[in-house]
């Protein structure tokens, strides 16, 4: 017993930087060459895992779904879905805010963890980064089929036509029009210039013709010149800087989908904080599906240290917090209000035919990880985290679905009211975006390297300058 | 034009940051200007002493930022005012509050894509072909543990033997003559 408790405590201490008290960001005994080794070693390989093909095929089935409802969508229109009276926003729209949602994690990941200076940041930004954009794929995909005639998607944009139309700048389903292209584009950019260097490192390394002509193009020529690190640099924290509102409005400009409607249950101001903590709240739990079987996978752990996981739970557990404050805000709204149909329609999402969901979504969202994610064992638990990131992950999923589906199908009216019951296309589509996700990142994981290398070499020991030498070269 | 014959520069390899950074603050002191730092990450003291101390990336990123608020406000007003105004709920046609979300998104899109654009072109990237790529431990090195010197040949004070002798008074691991 006396042993066992001997060997805990030893095991834990390895893990502690004695410096700080805290858990290491990176393992001892790295230095720059093994770094690069590891993660170029990852792509350059001409070996591919059996189990990376093994995913990859069950992600290209479900993308190969996706591709099979939208086709069928597109011949018959969007009655296959659920979607009518008085539901007319369902799986399309729930699915849209999910997706943006778990995106938010990578932006804040990359943008304000860098700008708050949390250097442990560096393993993990790149896929969290590559998560973002992948998952906007995946959510931009439904307001496209669901406008009914996808190849006039080009409509919502403002252009001069001989229809003499322009948008409405009113509205804020125009507004998701400019921030969700605008979070896009920034997102695509800031990921791309993040990976020029590593690219250059990828040239370099690389043995095979293909992949040094490849990488030679990706890395635009790359050579680390000091004056090109500054401005890199500079660029780096500028886009950083502009990221940093942006994701808060993107989730905010969403919400307003929803607040700026008169239905009970959408109407009301604590949305945008609410959805971007939610936001915040499923991206990390997406980041850590999505790392604890990589760095298990990759032998990573070295980089993506226990000290990632356990910082991942506390963000999960304040933002957590932010979002049992807005659960809690709309209950006390509804009785507060005194208003008849905000009272009714609270307790027709508790207690309601569909009340199943809304106490799905507070054991999912509340009752499990806000209780576990104070313990810092359970926290570094690896089997545990990834346990809680899938709960969580559906809770948010059901969050989305209370808020469409239990305001809109008992509204004013009671001889209006009727029900929603998601058809297999909408299932189908929805399962297929998760493989199309999949099957994206896999491709990332594959194709580029995963995780910063240039970012992880600022941070070993040996890249501190030593004062004494530059004391000696200044007289 | 830079001349397209004759050499490059010199290149001195270093095996740490420090050694690099002193022989950098060292040349910059004897008057060296045309030379340049190549290390794997950003080396800040690196830069600060070859003499590289502003750079106008974020100038480039406020012009573009401010193009982008109003290219975008001044297409919803004239939109809303002029060329198809609606009626909404009985709202002025000129609702300027609505109007600052587009405009507050396109004003980051305009100063991101400047930033990230901008840092490029002031970088010269992309760029297909640079001599560097002709020194042999360059490709091995300056993008994964080594750090390198490079006195470049338009320097006045450039004399290939003269330079050699004095790169290796900072005892370098080698110092390489790169050819264009």
């Amino acid at each position: 017993m006396a042993s066992g408790e001997l060997k805990e405590k030893t095991e834990l201490e390895a893990g502690l930087d004695p410096d700080t008290g805290e858990y290491r960001v990176i393992a001892p005994g790295q230095t720059f060459r093994s770094v690069t080794e590891k993660i170029t070693r990852i792509v350059l390989t001409p070996d591919t895992a059996l189990g990376w093909f093994a995913i990859f095929s069950v992600g290209g089935a479900l993308a190969t779904m996706l591709l099979v409802a939208v086709t069928w969508l597109f011949l018959k229109g969007t009655g296959i879905w659920a979607v009518t009276q008085p539901v007319a926003w369902g799986f399309a729209i729930i699915n849209f805010v999910w997706w943006i949602g778990i995106g938010h994690a990578g932006t804040l990941i990359s943008a304000i963890l860098l700008l708050f200076k949390q250097g442990w940041r560096n393993s993990i930004n790149r896929f969290a980064e590559a998560m973002t954009i992948f998952a906007v794929v995946c959510a931009g995909l439904f307001p496209l089929i669901h406008i009914g005639r996808p190849w006039l998607g080009y409509w919502l944009l403002p252009y001069p036509n001989t229809m003499n139309v322009w948008p409405q700048f009113r509205s804020p389903l125009l507004w998701d029009v400019f921030a969700v292209s605008t979070y896009a584009t920034i997102s695509v950019v800031f990921w791309f210039i993040g990976m020029v260097p590593d690219f250059g490192t990828m040239r370099d390394r690389a043995k095979s013709p293909l992949a040094q002509y490849a990488y030679g193009l990706a890395s635009l020529g790359w050579r680390g010149s000091a004056r090109h690190w500054m401005r890199y640099e500079t660029a780096s924290l500028l886009l950083a800087g502009l990221a940093t509102p942006l994701v808060l409005s993107v989730h905010t400009v969403i919400s307003f989908d929803f607040a700026v409607a008169v239905l009970p249950g959408w109407h009301t101001t604590i949305f945008p904080p609410y959805f971007v903590a939610g936001a915040i709240y499923s991206g990390f739990a997406m980041v850590l599906t999505l790392a604890i079987p990589l760095r298990k996978f990759y032998h990573l752990e070295g980089l993506v240290t226990d000290r990632h996981i356990d910082n991942m739970g506390k963000v999960m557990l304040a933002t957590g917090f932010i979002v049992a404050y807005g659960y809690g805000m709309e209950v006390f709204m509804a009785w507060y209000s005194a208003s008849h149909w905000e009272a009714f329609m609270m307790w027709n999402r508790m207690f309601g035919p569909m009340g199943w969901a809304y106490w799905v979504l507070i054991t999912c969202n509340l009752a499990i990880p806000l209780t576990t994610l104070w313990s810092r064992k359970l926290r570094t638990s690896i089997p545990f985290m990834f346990f809680i990131s899938i709960v969580v992950n559906t809770g948010m999923w059901f969050e989305r679905f209370v808020i469409v589906v239990t305001s809109l199908y008992r509204d004013f009216l009671p001889s209006s009211w009727g029900t929603y019951r998601a058809t297999k296309w909408d299932y189908m589509i929805y399962v297929g975006t998760l493989g199309l996700f999949t099957s994206l990142f896999l491709l990332f994981v594959r194709f580029l390297p995963m995780i910063p290398m240039s970012e992880i070499r600022m941070m070993l020991p040996a890249a501190k300058i030593t004062p004494k030498k530059a004391a000696e070269a200044a007289d | 034009m830079p001349p397209r014959e004759g050499p490059y520069g010199l290149l001195a390899e270093f095996n740490t940051p420090s050694d690099l950074v002193r022989a950098a603050q060292q040349a910059r002191l004897d008057g060296w200007r045309r030379m340049d730092c190549y290390t794997p990450y950003p080396v800040e003291e690196a830069a600060e002493a070859i003499g590289f101390h502003h750079n106008k990336v974020p100038l480039l990123t406020l012009i573009g930022g401010l193009m982008g608020l109003a290219a975008m406000f001044g297409m919803e007003t004239w939109v809303s005012v002029w060329a198809y105004p609606l009626n909404i709920a009985g709202r002025p046609t000129y609702s300027w509050p609505a109007f600052i979300v587009p405009a507050y998104e396109w004003t980051i899109l305009f100063a991101g894509l400047s930033a990230a654009f901008g840092m490029l072109a002031l970088n010269g990237l992309p760029a297909l072909y640079h001599p560097l790529f002709n020194a042999s431990n360059f490709r091995d090195g300056a993008t994964t543990d080594k750090f390198f010197l490079c006195l470049e040949a338009l320097d006045p004070k450039f004399n290939l033997a003269e330079a050699r002798d004095y790169l290796m008074t900072f005892q370098p691991v080698s110092v390489v003559e790169v050819d264009y």
